[in-house]
């Protein structure tokens, strides 16, 4: 069951605003060895992608298409998996019609 | 530190925060106004339906002024299962009204006209700053707040905290919870835009008429969640939303979820060659009245999303926002008329006040649905709505089986699904929780 089709979420980010704040992300992945259950689920719920497995099994963070939805935060900062914060005042997502 | 002192300090110019800050400008108030975006409706997201008596009561000629899209004359619900779906339409020339009851709005557009009417009535709003923390003083007591601007330290004798459903002031000061996965939804949406004559033709429209669709079932894969179609000018809002602790418990991905509704052979025809130019996210509350956090304090009150304001049932919540936002502001300038303190006590009657309001008592009628819905949405989103279309099926197609068996067969299939007493127990939970 439940055979996905292929999304291909860049091409869907391609259509947003970003001001990216270049080395100054918002969002920040604790370091570990084994990611927990509620870092694994980011690789799924993330709207935006932004959450991806490196060749080591860690999970990594890329801020630059993050849409400032908050589901990360809400799943796995009361671990301390991350650490959210808002982009600084007039960077991230610009939304044209939202 | 900056040395000018304020009545009052909004933070965020969503719907709450914008009702909030017009609300005490108008009553001759000193207002800041905070906002992270590059412009008041950069970071903001909802479907988006306008309702009109909210809005009245803050800008009473909005309809000649307001970016508006269409004014809502059709409500279609669909219960889909993979192949069809099940609708109940209600559509009347009664909205053809002067005064509409209902429109659909695209939010970045409409909330940079509502600042303007804030800025209008003399409130100062301040773009591209993020409030970093709340400032208290040796009491505990807010007495402002701290941005990421140089110098950002603002005091005001009052905060109003309207920095939505995702906002970190409330909770890293103690305010109030985090939300938690099974009181929040994710939902994803995309603008997909037409020629006005080909919305008007797929959906049956003439002129500014809209048509709203909202639809559930398989498309959230057992999931308690729901899609929604809104008709704008030249384009379409389409969106799919599941509660967050769902995505989470499934691994389903919200734009795997977004794009198997598009594909859905209801919906593909309405979007067939459209230019995609946004995509969205945003979190929702859900949670209900049971979720609803401490309402003030000493120095502040929440308003609107960040205080879960939202009616999952109905799909209203930017009407909860203004509301609460401008009865919030009320309730501070009668606190400022007396000229007394912004304390706890005195600031309670602000709850007082939105206890008394559609608010609260619409939250409270449906407090029992939200943790039915979700301990229950194998049944409510998967089940029922196969069942219900087989039914369906059975009903319309003529193939020779006398009506007396396919009745029995219908009935055979539900029972067969959740039992009789499976049945009889929905029915109870969901017509006590609607009660």
């Amino acid at each position: 069951m439940n055979v996905e089709p292929p999304v291909r979420v860049e091409d869907k980010l391609y259509y947003n605003r970003y001001l990216v704040d270049i080395g100054h992300p918002h969002v920040k992945v604790r370091a570990h060895t084994t990611p927990s259950p509620q870092l694994l689920a980011l690789l799924k719920a993330c709207p935006a992608r932004c959450y991806e497995l490196n060749d080591d099994g860690q999970v990594e963070i890329t801020v630059d298409g993050c849409i400032e939805c908050g589901t990360c935060r809400v799943i796995a900062e009361p671990t301390g998996d991350i650490e959210w914060s808002h982009p600084r005042g007039g960077y991230g997502v610009q939304f044209k019609f939202g | 530190m900056i040395e000018e002192r304020f009545d009052a300090i909004v933070v965020g110019a969503g719907m709450a925060g914008n009702a909030a800050a017009l609300t005490m400008a108008k009553r001759g108030m000193k207002v800041l106004q905070l906002e992270r975006g590059e412009y008041p409706g950069s970071k903001n997201v909802q479907g988006a339906i306008l309702y009109a008596d909210m809005m009245e009561k803050l800008v009473p000629e909005f309809r000649e002024e307001a970016p508006l899209e269409r004014h809502l004359i059709e409500q279609r619900f669909w219960m889909m299962d993979d192949r069809s779906h099940v609708g109940m339409h209600y559509r009347s020339d009664d909205f053809n009204e002067e005064r509409p009851n209902r429109y659909t709005i695209i939010r970045a557009q409409f909330d940079k006209w509502f600042s303007s009417k804030v800025r209008e009535a003399g409130a100062t709003l301040l773009c591209e700053t993020t409030v970093t923390e709340l400032v208290r003083d040796e009491r505990e007591r807010i007495v402002g707040v701290r941005t990421d601007r140089r110098d950002g330290e603002i005091h005001a004798d009052v905060v109003v905290l309207a920095e939505g459903v995702n906002g970190l002031l409330g909770t890293r000061a103690g305010l109030r919870a985090r939300p938690s996965p099974d009181n929040v939804a994710l939902a994803v949406k995309e603008m997909h835009f037409l020629p006005r004559e080909t919305i008007e033709a797929r959906f049956n429209l003439k002129g500014d008429e809209g048509v709203v669709i909202e639809a559930a079932g398989t498309i959230s894969r057992g999931m308690t969640g729901m899609g929604f179609i809104y008709a704008n000018k030249e384009c379409i809002s389409l969106g799919m939303g599941c509660l967050v602790a769902d995505f989470q418990r499934t691994g389903q991905t919200p734009y795997g979820l977004l794009d198997q509704f598009k594909s859905h052979p209801s919906v593909a025809p309405l979007i067939a060659g459209s230019e995609v130019k946004e995509y969205s996210a945003h979190l929702i509350p859900e949670g209900g009245y049971k979720s609803i956090p401490q309402l003030y304090g000493e120095g502040w009150v929440v308003v609107g999303d960040a205080a879960q304001l939202n009616n999952a049932i109905h799909r209203e919540g930017s009407n909860l926002a203004m509301t609460s936002g401008r009865i919030a502001a009320e309730a501070i300038g009668l606190v400022k008329s007396r000229g007394e303190p912004m304390s706890a006590t005195n600031l309670s009657i602000y709850k007082k006040m939105l206890d008394d309001s559609f608010v609260i008592k619409d939250l409270k009628k449906y407090k029992d649905m939200p943790p039915l819905m979700h301990t229950q949405s194998q049944n409510f989103f998967l089940t029922y709505p196969q069942l219900i279309s087989k039914a369906m099926q059975n009903f319309v197609r003529v193939d020779g089986t006398p009506k007396v068996e396919k009745e029995k067969a219908t009935l055979k299939s539900f029972v067969k699904a959740r039992s009789w007493t499976g049945l009889f127990g929905d029915a109870c939970r969901f017509a006590r929780a609607w009660r």
